[in-house]
C-alpha cells in the first residue's frame, strides 16, 4: 500500500517537472498534426456542403440554351422535388436494395455460422472465403458493363439458358422490368454478401464461447443454442450491417447507371436517386440538385443516429447500472 | 455407441450438405468472370456464333486491336488510373496515419472535440457534397485535373478511424517519450518512428484505398472531360455508350478484363492481409 503511494507521489513528482520544462509545448503539436485534415476536410467536403444547402434554396438551371436565376425560391425546390417523380425513384433504390438485402443477410448469416462452426470443423474455409469476397472488389462499373454484354439478347448467357432448355428463346433481360431489377439485385448482391459475411463472422468470433458451452451442458440445441444466445449477442453488428447497408443501398449508382446507361430502362423503372442526382448536375439543375442532395443527407443522418444509439445502448445501459451501484454502496 | 454411430452419421451428411451449398455459392461469384475470361480470348466473329466452354486463341489479336483503337486510350486510361489511385493511397494512409497520431499520443484542449467531429462527418456520403464540390472545383479552375480527385482524400475518417484503432493497439506512449529524451523532434519522431510500427495497417488501408480510387465512377464522370484525362471506369461507361451492335465484341470483352483482372491477381496474391483487414477497423462485436 504504502509502496504504491510512494510510486504514485514519485510519479506526480515526474509529470510535475515535465510540466515544468515544457510539455506544454507538446500540445501545440497535436494542433499542428490535425491542420491537414482539417483544412482539407473543410475546403473540399464542409464548405461544398454548405452550399449545397445555400443551392437549394435558388431557381437556377438552363432552360435550351438560356440561363435562368440562380433567384431566391425559398423551399420551392422541395416543393417541386416531391411533386415530381422522386416517390418513383425513392421505391425503386428501397426496392432494389430490400429485394437485395433479404438474401444477402440470409446467405451471409448461414456462412457465417459454418465457418465459425466448431462442430462441423470445415475444411479450406479460407478458399471460400477468398473466392466470396472477391467481387466486392471488383470495379462496379466493369462488373456492369459484363452483365450487360453476357445478358444482352443473342449474349453468352441468353445461349446458355437456351441451349439448357431453361428458356425456350432468348429472354429479354434489358427490356423487362423484372429482368433489369433482377439483374441490379443480383450484382449488388454478389459484390457485397462476402463483406456481410466477414462483419458477421468477426461478430460471432467476438460472443464468448463459455456461453455456448454452458447452453450446450444445459441441453441446448443447436438451433436453440443459436436462436436464443448467438443471434442476441449478435444484435448490435446485425443492426451496424444493416444500417450501413441501406446507406450504401441509397447510394446505388454505378451498376443501374452503367447496365440501363444512364436511362433507367424500361420506363425509368430502375432509376435510383442517386442516378437522378447525376442527371440534374449534368443538366446544371442545381437547385433541385441542391434540394436532392439536402434530403438525402438528412436520411443518411437519421440512419447514423440509429446505429449509433443502438451501438451504445449496452454501454450506456451498463454505465448507468454501474452508477447505480456505486450510489447504493455509498449509502 | 449405436447412437454416436448416428450423430456421427448426420455430422458427415450436415458437412456434405454444407459442402455443396458453399461450392455452389463460389461457382456463382466466379461464372461472370469465367465468360469474360473466356470471352476475352475469342475473336468476334466466334463470339458470335454462341458460347465454348474452351477458351480460343485471339487474346493476342483482341489486345492488339484495343490498344490500336482510337476511340478508346486504353494505355492513357491504365496510366491516369494508376497514377490517381497510387496518389490518393498514399496521401490517405499518410494523413489517415498522422491525424491519428495528433488524436492518441497528444493532450489538448479541443482534442475530444476534433474526434467526435470527425466521428461524425464519416457518415456523410460523398454523393451529398458533390454538388457544391463540383461548382467549388469550377471556382477553383480545376475541372478536368487530376487534383480534386487525389487531394480531398487527406480527409478519410474511415481510414482515420482504422488508424487510432490500429495506434491504440500497438504503440505505447513510452516509445514516443524514448525518442523525446532521445532529442527527437515530434515530426521527426512522426515519419521516422512511428510510421514504421504502422507498416502493416498502411498496408492493408493502402490496398483498400488504392482500389476504391481504382474502381471510383462517379466523382471522376462529373470532373474529367477531356479523352486524354479519362481513367478506367470513364473508358468503360464510354463503350456502354457507344452504339453497341457496331462493336468488335473481342474488344469489349478486353477492355472489361483490363479493368478487372488486375485486381483479381493482385487480390488473390493479398487476400490473406486484406480478408483480415476488413474487420480490424469495424465496429467490435
Amino acid at each position: 500500500m504504502i509502496e504504491v503511494k510512494a510510486v504514485s507521489t514519485v510519479n506526480n513528482h515526474a509529470t510535475a517537472i515535465r510540466k515544468r520544462t515544457g510539455s506544454i509545448n507538446y500540445a501545440k503539436w497535436g494542433y499542428i498534426f490535425l491542420i491537414p485534415f482539417f483544412l482539407v476536410y473543410i475546403v473540399f467536403s464542409l464548405v461544398p456542403l454548405v452550399s449545397v444547402f445555400y443551392y437549394s434554396f435558388f431557381e437556377n438551371y438552363m432552360s435550351g440554351l438560356k440561363q435562368i436565376g440562380p433567384n431566391f425560391v425559398g423551399f420551392d425546390n422541395y416543393g417541386t422535388l416531391f411533386e415530381s417523380n422522386i416517390g418513383k425513384y425513392f421505391g425503386n433504390t428501397i426496392l432494389i436494395w430490400v429485394f437485395g438485402f433479404i438474401p444477402q443477410i440470409f446467405i451471409s448469416l448461414l456462412l457465417a455460422s459454418w465457418f465459425t462452426n466448431l462442430r462441423l470443423r470445415l475444411r479450406a474455409t479460407g478458399i471460400f472465403k477468398t473466392v466470396i469476397y472477391l467481387p466486392n472488389l471488383i470495379m462496379a462499373s466493369a462488373f456492369a458493363m459484363l452483365f450487360f454484354v453476357l445478358f444482352s439478347d443473342a449474349g453468352p448467357m441468353n445461349d446458355i439458358l437456351v441451349n439448357l432448355g431453361i428458356f425456350e428463346r432468348p429472354y429479354r433481360f434489358m427490356s423487362e422490368v423484372a429482368g433489369t431489377r433482377g439483374l441490379i439485385i443480383a450484382m449488388n448482391f454478389l459484390l457485397w454478401f462476402g463483406n456481410t459475411t466477414i462483419l458477421l463472422m468477426a461478430g460471432i468470433m467476438g460472443i464468448d464461447t463459455s456461453l455456448i458451452e454452458a447452453a450446450e451442458i444445459d441441453g441446448a440445441k443447436p438451433a436453440q443454442v443459436f436462436w436464443l444466445i448467438t443471434m442476441p449477442l449478435l444484435k448490435p453488428i446485425f443492426v451496424y450491417v444493416l444500417i450501413t447497408s441501406l446507406i450504401g443501398g441509397l447510394q446505388l449508382f454505378d451498376v443501374p447507371q452503367i447496365l440501363t446507361n444512364g436511362g433507367g430502362n424500361p420506363d425509368r423503372t430502375s432509376t435510383t436517386l442517386i442516378m437522378l442526382l447525376n442527371n440534374h448536375l449534368y443538366s446544371k439543375n442545381y437547385g433541385l440538385g441542391g434540394a436532392l442532395s439536402v434530403m438525402l443527407l438528412v436520411i443518411s443522418g437519421v440512419l447514423s443516429i440509429i446505429v449509433y444509439d443502438t451501438l451504445t445502448r449496452e454501454q450506456r445501459k451498463l454505465r448507468k447500472e454501474r452508477k447505480l451501484q456505486r450510489g447504493g454502496a455509498g449509502q | 455407441m449405436n447412437q454416436n454411430d448416428a450423430a456421427r452419421l448426420q455430422l458427415r451428411l450436415t458437412r456434405t450438405v454444407c459442402y455443396i451449398i458453399l461450392i455452389l455459392i463460389s461457382a456463382m461469384c466466379l461464372f461472370s468472370f469465367y465468360v469474360l475470361i473466356i470471352n476475352s480470348t475469342r475473336s468476334h466473329p466466334d463470339i458470335q456464333k454462341g458460347f465454348a466452354f474452351l477458351p480460343g486463341g485471339s487474346f493476342g489479336y483482341n489486345l492488339q486491336n484495343l490498344l490500336a483503337n482510337e476511340n478508346l486510350p486504353v494505355v492513357r486510361a491504365i496510366f491516369n488510373s494508376l497514377f490517381v489511385s497510387g496518389c490518393t493511397a498514399l496521401i490517405t494512409t499518410y494523413f489517415s496515419a498522422l491525424t491519428a497520431y495528433a488524436i492518441h499520443a497528444y493532450d489538448f484542449r479541443f482534442k475530444r472535440a476534433a474526434f467526435a467531429f470527425i466521428m461524425m462527418v464519416m457518415m456523410v456520403p460523398a454523393q451529398v457534397t458533390a454538388l457544391g464540390f463540383v461548382r467549388l472545383m469550377g471556382t477553383f479552375n480545376l475541372m478536368d485535373t487530376f487534383l480534386p480527385l487525389i487531394l480531398p482524400s487527406a480527409a478519410s475518417p474511415i481510414v482515420f478511424f482504422f488508424m487510432k484503432q490500429y495506434m491504440e493497439a500497438t504503440l505505447p506512449i513510452e516509445i514516443v517519450e524514448a525518442a523525446r529524451i532521445d532529442g527527437s523532434n515530434e515530426f521527426r519522431t512522426f515519419n521516422h518512428i512511428v510510421l514504421p510500427i504502422m507498416k502493416p495497417a498502411i498496408a492493408v488501408q493502402g490496398i483498400f484505398t488504392f482500389v476504391t480510387a481504382w474502381n471510383n465512377y462517379f466523382v471522376p464522370s462529373l470532373i474529367l472531360k477531356s479523352a486524354e484525362n479519362k481513367t478506367v471506369p470513364l473508358l468503360i461507361a464510354q463503350l456502354r455508350n457507344a452504339d453497341f451492335l457496331k462493336f468488335d465484341m473481342g474488344q469489349v470483352y478486353m477492355m472489361i478484363t483490363i479493368a478487372i483482372v488486375p485486381v483479381i491477381i493482385v487480390y488473390l496474391l493479398l487476400s490473406k492481409y486484406i480478408i483480415r483487414g476488413i474487420t480490424l477497423g469495424s465496429v467490435k462485436g
